[in-house]
């Protein structure tokens, strides 16, 4: 196989990876690692710097269009943006220091638990109306449009969800992920944000997050143009795609099916781990 | 909420806010793309080898690194100019907000977005812990 092969061969996977990604709410990045070292032997290091450019362009191409909505809150996610950009120093200089082996196990439990999350029902409840002290402090409560005209919300667990935050971020530069599964949680369940706002606001805060972890793998020399480049074309194009038909459409069943894929991916990334194959 | 400045209201913002990104978005992928037409037409016929990992060579390591290596029309330079430009989106997004939380006159918020910057500034200019 050459380059040119190569290149396409990877370009068309990341574009289907993206496609499902966002058509299923995902998240593309999650599969490209898997996808460059389980199937193309790409060794870990160059799949995670890839992947977390590709993610940077995934996140800045959906935000664009969320944030003109009015949905994401630009408060909560700069003030969770000191906790994940922290965190994702730390994941950046622990990738260097952890076995590529130990990386994969890791990576084989964020998708394993990943698609775990996924299966769950989100259940929109317990909705507060007392404003917390520190979301007060922070004017973080804020409203959002929905079809009966604007609803105020509060917020609460800051702490909880800044602490949340920072594991997020320590993930996303560890593995090259946008650990948006995280975020979400961190959001929804400690933070008691509407679904759309934590949403928008993690997808927005990812980009953020995924710069400061790339930052430190440009000066290590894990992002490789060659590599980098059908990676991030072909994830952009496809999350693009994905989010054009997001809305009116059910994907009940292509999200079990991802889900599934990324179980399995999540397993076969543990097991070549723990046998020593990556 | 009482604003001081009611030209720069939340809603505003995020109108640039989603602009700058879409902006930075199309101009590292086309660059991304510039760089991988000469790339492929270059280095196609090659047989890749990623199973090993060397590291790049410093010349793609650094902002002053792939500029150097851009001027003199490397196709994997411009490819990674591209990934720099996309690095460099959200750090423009972090900027004007900094800027707006200014015109906001929201100390709390100018001081949170600058710690962001912070980490992000030092990230990128070969940062490590």
């Amino acid at each position: 196989m050459n380059i040119l092969e190569f290149t396409t061969l990877i370009w068309l996977g990341s574009l289907v990876a993206g496609f499902l990604g966002s058509l299923t709410g995902l998240g593309g990045g999650v599969v490209i690692v898997p996808l460059l070292t389980l199937a193309f032997g790409v060794d870990i290091r160059y799949a995670i710097g890839a992947s977390l450019v590709s993610v940077i362009a995934t996140s800045s191409g959906a935000a664009a269009a969320y944030v003109r909505e009015g949905f994401s809150n630009i408060r909560i996610g700069m003030f969770l943006e000191i906790a994940t950009t922290l965190g994702a120093l730390v994941g950046a200089a622990l990738s260097s220091t952890l076995s590529t082996q130990i990386l994969a196990v890791i990576f084989g439990a964020v998708l394993v638990y990943s698609a775990f999350l996924s299966g769950r029902r989100r259940e929109e409840d317990h909705r507060i109306d007392k404003p917390d002290p520190w979301a007060t402090l922070l004017k973080l409560d804020a409203s959002y449009p929905t079809r009966d005209g604007k609803v105020q919300y509060h917020v609460r667990g800051i702490p909880g969800g800044f602490s949340l935050m920072f594991v997020a971020g320590t993930l996303s530069g560890l593995l090259g992920i946008g650990s948006g599964a995280v975020k979400v949680l961190a959001m929804d369940q400690a933070m008691r944000l509407p679904f759309k706002v934590s949403t928008t606001t993690s997808n927005f805060m990812i980009g953020v997050t995924a710069a400061a972890g790339a930052g430190v793998y440009l000066s290590r020399g894990y992002i490789d143009p060659g590599l980098a480049m059908p990676v991030v074309l072909g994830v952009l194009i496809g999350s693009l795609l994905g989010a054009r038909i997001l809305f009116g459409t059910k994907t009940r069943l292509l999200r079990i099916i991802f889900a599934l894929v990324i179980l399995a991916l999540g397993i076969e990334m543990i097991y070549n781990g723990l046998a020593g194959k990556l | 909420m009482v604003r001081k400045s009611t030209d720069w209201t939340d809603g505003r913002l995020e109108k640039i806010v989603g602009r700058i990104l879409q902006i930075g978005v199309i101009a590292a992928a086309s660059v991304v793309l510039l760089g991988g037409i000469l790339y492929l037409g270059r280095y196609g016929s090659v047989s890749p080898h990623y199973d090993v990992f060397h590291g790049e060579p410093a010349n793609l390591r650094s902002v002053s690194g792939v500029m150097k290596s851009v001027l003199s029309f490397h196709a994997r330079g411009l490819i990674q100019l591209g990934v720099l430009l996309l690095i460099a989106t959200p750090i423009a997004r972090v900027v004007f907000s900094i800027i707006a939380f200014a015109l906001q006159r929201d100390r709390t918020y100018i001081l949170v977005t600058l710690i962001v910057l912070g980490v992000l500034t030092y990230s990128l200019f070969g940062g490590g812990l």
